[in-house]
């Protein structure tokens, strides 16, 4: 039983850790351009614009 | 745009260019938003992205970021958290937690529900709440209350440490709702966004001639009555004018229907909307913004498109029944326990019992999944749908009317007899066609290009305004444009010339869509009879209905339109209306459900519940099979919902329904609701 004690507080702090971390992306806008997003990172921005 | 390179492409491109501060891409919706100095006008960043490959139309207005649908995904992660960890701790009590153990699970679950609850039910209290002041009930009536009951029941058995809590089920029936409105939602997102990428305005400004002699670019909505526009060949007027210098051919079309571009001299009249084929005009603004006959009919249309707010959605048409149906088996349930001698604690248990079972979780993914996975397969086939209740409306639809110019027909002047140009000629004409933005050389180059002729290389092209192309093949001049000679006055005809040999002249007619012939014939089979309905001349809209088999009403206004959609609705028709231009947009909007081709003007996209890509007229019909389908299969959606209920209502009614046996029949019956909707993924093929 004291083992409940320790692994609720855990297994709950862990489920809200991952429910404010979904909450601050939505938020910032990282689900508005889902394709987008998955082809940026392909750009490569670290390379000054010679080419172009 | 395709892929990571065009994204920076452009971004890195435009960020080159002096007075560019920032570019961002939005790939999903295929649009790039830009800050720039204020010195950077409309016009040049067009040229910027044409220069680095890019076709782009600015948009008439920036769409703004969809909070709401923010606000229902953050509740469902909330609800889905919650749901998760009182689903732990209930899963413990029911496989024998008793005691002080079973008091703290309780007494968690309350502490993780409750405010859940609260923050993710929000979106449904405020709905009932809303919709019970004005003395109505919809879905949401009875969800919020069954919710309410049984958190507030639940309260009183954690604290009378009772044997059963609902706090699993209330929080479930949310997330399960919510995951309906989010997809609902998501539909409505995906359709607005693809719309307004197709969307081109069709003149978001104008050059303005100074007193001082000085051109500036300026804004439709900043254009005063009595300045003086300069409109270039191939560009759209901004505002209504009277013509002072130049004259040329103009396309009304966009207003009129007419298909045949009008003459225009020094003195006639403009209207917005029209465009410049010939010659540059320069034109005395005589209205402009809200006096204008454009935005008069986007008025018409505002008027019009009112009764849609009155159609009742299948859903709440549902509830209309199924919420007093509820209330009323639970406050039977009551009385009966009562009358049977139970105590008055054990009778309001049974009642929640009977009201959270009965709480139209199937019922509310019904409508949403089936609506979501057919618009997505609708959309795959090229089919745009703006929310769900298009689709309801267009199941009903049982008369077409079509519009002929753009909708029936391309609405582009293509060419009729390519035959006439001679082979050695066809290089030279390409190479010349290609160099110029004018509609009908577009046209040609697009039919020669198809044809497999590749451009010859010329020397010394150039393009005189209301003349055409002219420029030099290994030294013999040749041209392309505008026929000498009285005989063809008019902007249908190109000629194409070589040396002082004789000029080849080419005619350019509007063409009907493909398989605009079966798509009449599809609609015939699905019990829609139609008629052509068209601003155009008799002599135009009799052959394009004579080839189509159907009856036509030629020399419609704008206002016959309308007036023709709102009697045949007064007759008890469901008025199904095709039609793209400015002309249609009242009729559009007074149809009990209109479709756009993906070539009107944004006016006929805004005003149409769905937008077709690609030159096809078949799909049309092939929507309407989509939306029969999907009706059926919502209708299906509810028989599943209701069979469960009527299996677990004399289940609850008899008290022998627990918090396990609810969460195991609300999960079956949603999940075989959303299986069953799946079925629609091939269903615009």
């Amino acid at each position: 039983m004291t083992g409940l004690v320790f692994l609720i507080p855990i297994a709950l702090g862990m489920g809200l850790i991952g429910l404010v971390a979904f909450q601050w992306a939505l938020r910032s806008g990282q689900f508005d351009d889902p394709d987008g997003s998955a082809l940026r990172i392909l750009v490569d921005d670290d390379e000054p614009d010679r080419i172009l | 745009m395709m892929c990571a390179g065009c994204i920076a492409k452009i971004e890195h491109g435009l960020a080159a260019n002096a007075g560019i501060i920032s570019a961002r891409v939005d790939f999903g919706a295929k649009q790039v938003r830009i800050a720039h100095l204020p010195e950077v006008e409309l016009p040049q960043l067009v040229t910027m992205l044409d220069r680095l490959g890019f076709a782009a139309h600015p948009l008439a207005e920036a769409p703004p970021p969809d909070a709401e649908q923010r606000r229902l995904v953050s509740a469902l992660a909330v609800a889905g958290f919650a749901w998760m960890n009182v689903m732990l701790l209930s899963v413990s009590v029911w496989s024998g937690a008793a005691g002080a153990s079973k008091d703290m699970f309780h007494w968690l679950s309350a502490l993780i529900a409750v405010p859940a609850i609260a923050w993710a039910g929000r979106p449904f209290f405020v709905s009932a709440w809303r919709a019970l002041r004005r003395g109505r009930t919809n879905m949401d009536v009875p969800i919020s209350i069954g919710v309410t009951l049984a958190t507030a029941m639940s309260l009183y058995e954690t604290a009378t440490s009772g044997q059963h809590a609902w706090f699993d089920g209330a929080i479930m029936l949310l997330f399960f709702l919510l995951a309906g409105r989010v997809l609902d939602g998501a539909m409505r997102a995906r359709a607005r966004a693809g719309a307004s990428a197709l969307m081109e305005a069709s003149a978001p400004g104008a050059t303005i001639l100074a007193a001082d002699g000085s051109t500036r670019w300026v804004r439709a909505d900043a254009i005063t009555a009595g300045a003086t526009m300069l409109v270039a060949a191939g560009e759209r007027v901004a505002a209504d004018g009277r013509i002072v210098a130049g004259e040329s051919a103009v396309d009304a079309s966009i207003l009129t229907g007419e298909s045949a571009p009008a003459s225009l001299a020094v003195g006639d009249h403009l209207l917005a909307g029209m465009l410049n084929l010939g010659g540059p005009l320069t034109v005395e603004v005589t209205a402009a913004g809200e006096d204008r006959t454009i935005a008069g009919l986007a008025r018409a249309m505002e008027d019009a498109g009112q009764h849609r707010s009155r159609y009742v959605r299948i859903a709440d048409r549902a509830s209309r029944l199924y919420a007093p149906a509820v209330h009323t088996l639970s406050v039977l349930t009551f009385a009966g326990w009562l009358l049977a001698g139970a105590g008055i604690y054990e009778a309001l248990q049974i009642a929640v019992a009977v009201l959270i079972i009965t709480c139209p979780c199937a019922l509310g993914l019904a409508v949403p999944v089936a609506q979501v996975v057919a618009s997505g397969a609708l959309m795959r086939a090229g089919i745009l749908v703006k929310d769900g209740s298009a689709l309801e409306r267009l199941a009903e639809a049982d008369r077409v009317l079509l519009d002929k110019t753009g909708t029936v027909t391309l609405g582009r002047p293509q060419p009729v007899d390519l035959d006439r140009l001679r082979p050695e000629d066809r290089p030279a004409a390409l190479a010349l066609a290609q160099a110029s933005t004018h509609p009908l050389s577009r046209s040609l180059a697009r039919a020669l290009a198809a044809d497999g002729v590749v451009a010859a290389r010329l020397s010394g092209v150039a393009e005189m305004a209301g003349e055409g192309m002219t420029g030099f093949d290994s030294d013999v001049p040749v041209r392309l444009g505008r026929p000498h000679g009285a005989t063809h006055g008019d902007g249908s005809h190109v000629a194409f010339a070589r040396g002082e040999g004789v000029q080849q002249i080419i005619v350019f007619a509007d063409c009907l869509r493909p398989e605009a012939a079966a798509a009449v014939a599809g609609l015939g089979q699905l019990g829609l009879g139609s008629t052509l309905v068209s601003g155009d001349r008799l002599e135009a809209v009799s052959p394009v209905a004579h080839s189509l088999g159907i009856t036509a009403i030629a020399e419609a206004r704008p206002a016959d339109k309308q007036a023709l959609v709102e009697r045949l609705g007064q007759g008890g028709a469901r008025v199904l209306m095709a039609g793209d231009g400015l002309n249609d947009g009242p009729a559009l909007a007074a149809a009990h459900v209109s479709i756009a081709p993906s070539s009107a003007s944004d006016v006929g996209q805004q005003a149409a519940d769905m937008v077709f890509t690609g030159d096809s007229l078949i799909a049309i019909p092939r929507a309407v099979r989509a939306a029969c389908a999907t009706q059926a299969v919502v209708q299906q959606n509810f028989l599943l919902a209701i069979g469960y209920n009527v299996l677990a209502v004399p289940l609850a009614m008899a008290g022998l329904v627990t918090p396990l046996i609810a969460a195991l029949a609300m999960s079956l019956s949603s999940l075989i609701v959303v299986a069953n909707s799946l079925r629609l993924a091939g269903v615009a093929k």
